[in-house]
């Protein structure tokens, strides 16, 4: 059994007046006990939400979650909100993008994470403040002793990120969400913080699922990629065959549109054209046709099957990129 | 390609400090933040200068001092032969049409209540080159198609448009003044990736057609390499390399240019998995109170005994125009020096000037 498995998950925003929009379109995807997994996606391409219906933090009123999130078999979207209350923290965890925001600054670093070894696991305050500052140390926080009693705007904002790890991992949870963890942070500080987190997991047997924009961090750390575009996954593969052999055009654009480090200088980049906006809704076609070079007139038709490849994916495409053309 | 031709814009030990006021009733200036700190560099007509380094760094803050938006407190910038920093009023008033700028923010930089007509219109009404209508029509409806927007967006406004096609009405605006020099501040980090490529190749683009200067700021080494002909890294107010892009990448000298590029991901999972890092410990240093001797020695790991904590290097000429501030630059390169651990200082995100608090007490100060 997956420890997590996502299945026809969607999110529609529905306010009144308003035509409902959907965010979420029937995500799939399993997560294996101790993988990490990687939902890739440009703005508005669904993945936040995914992640904000996992664990149950969408607003109460405006939207319509369906589907299913099997976590261990248990359906946390039948959960009553206390019960989800317990697993949250507990269980599942998530680090968001901004760690100012995400943190109160009101209240000392030790307190906020000892709350959750409080509310968890019954410590009492004194010893888990000792257990916080034992994983303020694991972390990687310099004198954590002191950081105890400190307020966030006191800490920089790399080590504001690794206290927010720090809390999320404080009751050892069986599965991590990570939402662009190092989106906010300088490349430098980017790398101190994939370097700790590919540790942790590596260490304590965690599932990551990790929520990026960028290709880059994907390629270092996920052993499987979601690839998401409107709302629906388009791609899905492990990382080596999708970064060798993107197949969907929208996949192999976006690989092709990043300028490299290591690629020689002066190439024009071959970029995507029109912007996300240009979509279609998936019952009429595929979303990415008015973007794509491939298009076909089966992709006007209705949505393109998620179907699986030969290489052990799985691919929502009429009209795929050739596996013989490499990427680059 | 540029080789010969002289330079467009020449900054010489450029600084620019902002005072830190404190006081109830009079403000007295505790202490200074040296954001930029003896910067000199040049920029050859027609070519592309990109600027790195991280947040903090002052790279920001220099190209908005070359442009005199924040006033440098020392220091020459030569802008084709006059200094820019002497002109006065109606003088640099008049200078400016040759520099332009292009912000991060597409959306924050746009006047939300002009439409684009206006907000095109605005700077060549400035510099009263809008006598004319059907000139200045022709003039918006070219730069217009020169960026790439349909004739019919000069009645719309900047929330009709998409985050990519708001920058470029902010590279529009910039370019209707004819300028020689523009200064890109961060042009593609507000946009997605499949957008970045686009405003990129544009910016290229208009480059050959109209052989502008530009100078790029942008934290993303890999956006930089692609565009620029020339690199200057940026740590903590100064310089600490700069060389032809090509150079720079295939053998960065400085090691915090070093740190800097092996930290960059890259989207191949092959190059991932062999790459080695070189994590750097603990954040930027304040720069209100900046180690002493090279900046760079609290976090280097290649740091040694002699001359690094007391000494502050200068840009030197290492190999062929490849221009390093390190006083160990070629025992690094040789392999003569080999890196070590390095002890994690403490960096504090306020000013650094107040004293701390010392543990345990949580009374905040009033």
């Amino acid at each position: 059994m997956s420890l997590l498995d996502v299945r026809d998950l969607s999110v529609v925003f529905q306010r009144r007046g308003e035509r409902p929009f959907t965010a979420v379109d029937k995500v799939s995807f399993t997560v294996e006990p101790g993988q990490t997994v990687g939902l890739v996606g440009e703005s508005g391409c669904g993945k936040s939400v995914t992640s904000l219906a996992i664990m149950g933090l969408l607003p109460k009123r405006g939207n319509k979650v369906t589907g299913e999130v099997l976590f261990e078999g248990t359906d946390l979207l039948k959960l009553r909100p206390d019960d989800m209350r317990d697993r949250r923290g507990r269980e599942i965890s998530m680090i968001f993008q901004d760690p100012l925001s995400s943190l109160n600054p009101v209240i000392p670093i030790g307190i906020q994470v000892a709350e959750v070894l409080e509310r968890h696991q019954g410590r009492d305050r004194k010893q888990a403040l000792r257990e916080s500052r034992e994983l303020l140390d694991a972390v990687g926080i310099p004198d954590p002793q002191r950081r105890l009693t400190e307020y966030p705007h006191q800490i920089s904002g790399g080590m504001r990120q690794r206290a927010l790890i720090a809390i999320a991992l404080a009751c050892k949870p069986r599965l991590l969400i990570a939402d662009e963890p190092t989106t906010a942070l300088d490349v430098t500080i980017q790398a101190q913080i994939l370097t700790l987190l590919k540790q942790l997991v590596d260490e304590t047997g965690t599932a990551l699922v990790m929520i990026t924009h960028d290709l880059g961090v994907v390629a270092g750390l996920c052993d499987t990629v979601n690839v998401l575009y409107g709302g629906k996954v388009v791609e899905r593969e492990r990382r080596h065959e999708l970064f060798a052999h993107a197949r969907h055009p929208y996949t192999h654009g976006l690989l092709n549109s990043v300028p490299r480090l290591d690629s020689p200088r002066g190439e024009r980049l071959h970029a995507i054209r029109g912007s996300v906006a240009d979509n279609i809704p998936w019952v009429e076609g595929c979303a990415f046709a008015p973007r794509c070079d491939n298009v076909v007139d089966a992709c006007l038709e209705g949505p393109p099957p998620l179907e699986p490849t030969a290489t052990g994916g799985d691919l929502r495409c009429n009209n795929p990129v050739s596996e013989e053309v490499a990427v680059r | 390609m540029t080789e010969q031709t002289e330079p467009l814009i020449e900054l010489r030990d450029v600084k620019v400090h902002f005072p830190i006021k404190s006081g109830l009733l009079f403000d007295r200036t505790v202490g200074y933040v040296y954001a930029v700190d003896g910067v000199s560099l040049s920029i050859r007509k027609g070519e592309t200068y990109g600027l790195v380094g991280e947040s903090g760094c002052g790279k920001s803050t220099l190209g908005r001092g070359l442009l005199r938006l924040v006033e440098p407190t020392e220091g020459e910038i030569i802008f084709d032969g006059t200094d820019v920093r002497s002109l006065k009023g109606e003088a640099m008033r008049r200078a400016r049409r040759r520099m332009q700028m292009i912000f991060q923010d597409p959306l924050s930089s746009l006047d939300p209540r002009q439409s684009v007509e206006s907000l095109l219109v605005e700077g060549l009404k400035a510099h009263g080159l809008a006598d004319d209508k059907a000139e200045t029509n022709r003039r918006l409806r070219e730069t217009l198609e020169a960026v790439g927007l349909p004739a019919s967006s000069l009645s719309k406004y900047p929330h009709e448009f998409s985050g990519g096609q708001r920058q470029r009405i902010g590279i529009a605006r910039a370019l209707v003044l004819n300028p020689d020099l523009i200064v890109a501040d961060e042009p593609v980090s507000a946009l997605d990736v499949s957008i970045q490529a686009q405003v990129l190749n544009l910016l290229e683009d208009l480059q050959n057609e109209r052989g502008l200067t530009y100078l790029i700021i942008a934290h993303d080494l890999a956006v930089v390499r692609h565009i620029a002909d020339t690199v200057g890294v940026m740590y903590l107010g100064g310089l600490v390399e700069e060389a032809s892009s090509d150079d720079l990448y295939r053998e960065p000298m400085h090691p915090y240019t070093r740190a800097l590029m092996s930290a960059v991901p890259v989207p191949d999972p092959l190059v991932e998995d062999r790459r080695e890092r070189i994590l750097l410990a603990g954040d930027l240093p304040s720069p209100t109170n900046p180690p002493s001797g090279c900046r760079f020695h609290t976090r280097c790991p290649w740091a040694q005994p002699t001359r690094c904590a007391d000494e502050r290097p200068q840009l030197r000429d290492v190999v062929g125009g490849h221009r390093v501030a390190c006083h160990f630059a070629e025992d690094i390169a040789s392999g003569k020096i080999r890196p070590h651990e390095v002890e994690v200082e403490l960096v504090r995100p306020t000013d650094g000037t107040g004293p701390v608090d010392p543990p345990g007490e949580l009374i905040p100060t009033p």
